[in-house]
């Protein structure tokens, strides 16, 4: 060559024309509550997430993660405004993060609409399980019932004679209690719903006192559950009457604002702490030594979500525009859940187990749930015969 | 229909009656003596709630973290009347209304910017638990303890107001403003002084209320709507008026929200009885504000006339 200064700039115009070979980043929209009185979970979601990120060199698939953290303040317009800006103007490739249900449903259509997948790391409605099953849909946390399927079958295995229910009014608040009278066979003393974000329960807990219910169940995440169960012991009702929590109001940030009046509350889960396996126990420790808490259930749910969506671009070998390829990868998990066993059914919803925890004291003396028995093995969800998937 | 769930649901009405009037006298003299509607009345409340959780936390003790907080708030309430609030008081109400939302929305964006959505604020833990009122008839302590500070301030307030200078100075300016400013009533002072005063009471329910409900942004507004409904119905500027229509919306609120969702579930589904239960209970406040006004167009203690 003549010129090799002109040779060399010519080859390199050549070069960065080409087209990439797949993409060179995996960009996620990460939306959830980060503030107001149910903060907590939102927040163990995100540092979950985030870790599971660290821990992989800051990669997920082995292309380089970009995550995209908005506050939706507990407030559907606002997380419908975040997920629109996520998906139309950031492009991201997937959408995750929605704790809340009624949040999730106002905010996910936009995603669905534009071919981006949402991985639930929380909610997973029964509409969406069932009739409305939808294929950019995956839950990789458990279908909103079955917490309280489990805790309705050890209230049967109890034997306790009446129980008087709460929850809030909404979509999870009504699959709570669908699910607890599904596998509850005693009698229901009272079917009371909340307001969404109420925290005085004063009136409500008179009901209950004249009720003279043997148990009282309720759903009520974040700081609902916390004012309440400082409500239900301030007024005197913890002693006669048992509280029964699907593992979402018993975990580490209801443990931590509420103290020692929760020991030996009984609950359902489907991870505990103290679960045996090599990725759970990595799990525990990093998240303690990064962030200097225990983590809860919504934590454990981040991270595996973050490992599911790691596997699935390692699958498709980071090619993450190929979104039907994507799908395949994600319903085949082929990840190590901190859960254990971890498969989808073909709803998209996961089949696994749930355990029976109480809280107790661990070696340290600290306050945590302990698993004490498995009341559902392999369990799915009641809607799934309603869904066209294959 | 037990006694015990009667007397239960009585007292939890009086507590939450008792706040209300903490902030409708606040709003009643301001409305009633300077003629100035002030929407920033709920974010004080907010703002008091904001600074004794703050001060709780610095200081470790609930109680002189609720004691500083007053005189905190008191204090910002005075500055905000000396540099903004005075403005409006020769405007129209209009004016008044939109300014004073617009404090609301800047509020709320400055306590976010200072503080943070939400602040933890607990309930001392001597408190926390039941007090046997009669054989079989248990009630929070913390919810005695709301309900005899707001007897106790209710009990302030009126010596105040009734028994001394300051206090005739108001009721004069609350009567006729014109004919108190032309027998000499400095009304700038007074002015500020009752706005402090007011932002103090607002200090009182929020810090009080926090440990209930959540300190966080945009707690006012709820509370705010309500106090407004209690002036109306105790009659504008009258503190004795605020008093009674503060119990009274309190009273029926929490009754209604106890008794309607178990009178609609004779009727109705659980999942529609325990919507439409509260939805109308709210709804019976403003319905009670209507009949008092169709039989009393200015309230039931008016200041004036």
């Amino acid at each position: 060559m003549k010129n090799p200064l002109l040779t060399a700039v010519v080859v390199s115009i050549a070069a960065a024309s080409l087209p990439a070979q797949g993409a060179d980043k995996v960009k996620i929209g990460f939306i959830s509550t980060l503030s107001g009185p149910s903060a907590a979970l939102g927040v163990d979601i995100r540092d979950a997430f985030m870790l599971a990120v660290k821990l992989n060199g800051g990669k997920l698939g082995g292309l380089p993660a970009e995550v995209l953290i908005g506050d939706d303040q507990f407030k559907p317009e606002v997380g419908r405004q975040l997920a629109e800006k996520d998906v139309k103007l950031d492009k991201v490739d997937f959408l995750t993060g929605f704790v809340f249900s009624n949040i999730m449903l106002a905010s996910v259509p936009v995603a669905f609409e534009n071919k981006i997948i949402y991985i639930s790391p929380n909610a997973a409605p029964s509409p969406l399980a069932g009739k409305q099953c939808n294929p950019y849909f995956f839950a990789a946390s458990w279908p909103n019932d079955a917490y309280h399927e489990a805790a309705g079958q050890h209230a049967t295995t109890k034997g306790y004679r009446s129980v008087y229910m709460l929850a809030p009014n909404y979509q999870a608040g009504k699959d709570s209690l669908e699910g607890f009278k599904r596998f509850y066979k005693g009698s229901i003393a009272g079917e009371v719903y909340t307001q969404l974000g109420q925290l005085d329960y004063s009136a409500e807990l008179a009901q209950v006192r004249a009720a003279k219910p043997e148990a009282v169940y309720i759903f009520l995440p974040g700081g609902m559950g916390i004012n309440f169960i400082k409500q239900f012991v301030g007024a005197g009702l913890s002693k006669d009457i048992q509280l029964i929590t699907p593992g979402f109001s018993s975990d580490q940030d209801i443990i931590r604002a509420v103290g020692d009046p929760m020991l030996g509350t009984f609950d359902a889960a489907h991870w505990a702490l103290d679960l045996d396996n090599a990725a759970n126990k990595k799990f525990v420790a990093a998240f303690e030594s990064e962030y200097k808490r225990l983590p809860t259930v919504y934590a454990s749910q981040g991270y595996d979500t973050a490992l599911l969506i790691d596997s699935a671009v390692r699958e498709v070998k980071g090619k993450i525009e190929n979104t039907e390829g994507v799908r395949k990868a994600l319903k085949a998990a082929k990840f190590q859940s901190v859960r254990g066993a971890f498969k989808f059914n073909r709803n998209q919803y996961p089949i696994q187990n749930y355990y029976l925890r109480v809280v107790g004291r661990d070696s340290q003396g600290r306050l945590v749930n302990k698993t004490i028995g498995t009341i559902f093995k392999d369990r799915g969800d009641a809607y799934v015969q309603d869904c066209p998937m294959k | 229909m037990s006694w015990v769930l009667i007397v239960e649901q009585s007292l939890n009405g009086l507590q939450f009656g008792l706040m209300l009037f903490l902030l409708a006298a606040g709003l009643t003299l301001v409305f009633g003596v300077m003629d100035m509607i002030n929407l920033a009345h709920g974010s004080l409340y907010m703002l008091g709630a904001f600074l004794a959780a703050a001060l709780v936390q610095a200081t470790g003790s609930f109680a002189l973290g609720v004691l500083l907080a007053i005189p905190a708030t008191a204090a910002i309430g005075m500055l905000l009347e000396m540099s903004v609030l005075r403005t409006l008081y020769a405007r129209d109400h209009l004016s008044q209304v939109l300014a004073t939302f617009a404090l609301i929305l800047i509020f709320n964006e400055a306590v976010r910017i200072v503080w943070g959505s939400d602040m933890p604020l607990a309930m001392p833990a001597a408190l926390s638990g039941p007090v046997e009122l009669l054989p079989g008839m248990f009630y929070p302590a913390y919810r005695l303890l709301i309900i005899g500070v707001g007897a106790a301030v209710a009990a302030l307030l009126y010596l105040l107001v009734a028994r001394t200078k300051i206090g005739m100075r108001v009721r004069a300016g609350a009567s006729n403003r014109e004919m108190a400013l032309a027998m000499g009533v400095d009304i700038r002072r007074l002015f500020t002084l009752l706005f402090g005063v007011g932002a103090g009471l607002c200090a009182v329910a929020g810090a009080l209320l926090g440990p209930l409900l959540a300190v966080q942004v945009g707690m006012g507004e709820n509370i705010l709507i309500l106090a407004f409904v209690v002036i109306v119905i105790g009659g504008i500027g009258s503190i004795r008026g605020a008093l009674v229509g503060a119990v009274l919306v309190g009273l029926v609120d929490t009754i209604g929200r106890a008794f309607l969702p178990l009178l609609f579930g004779l009727f109705f589904q659980p999942r529609v009885a325990s919507a439409a239960g509260p939805a109308i209970a709210s709804v019976l406040a403003y319905l009670l504000m209507v009949a008092v006004l169709v039989f009393r167009p200015r309230g039931l203690f008016p200041a004036r006339g």
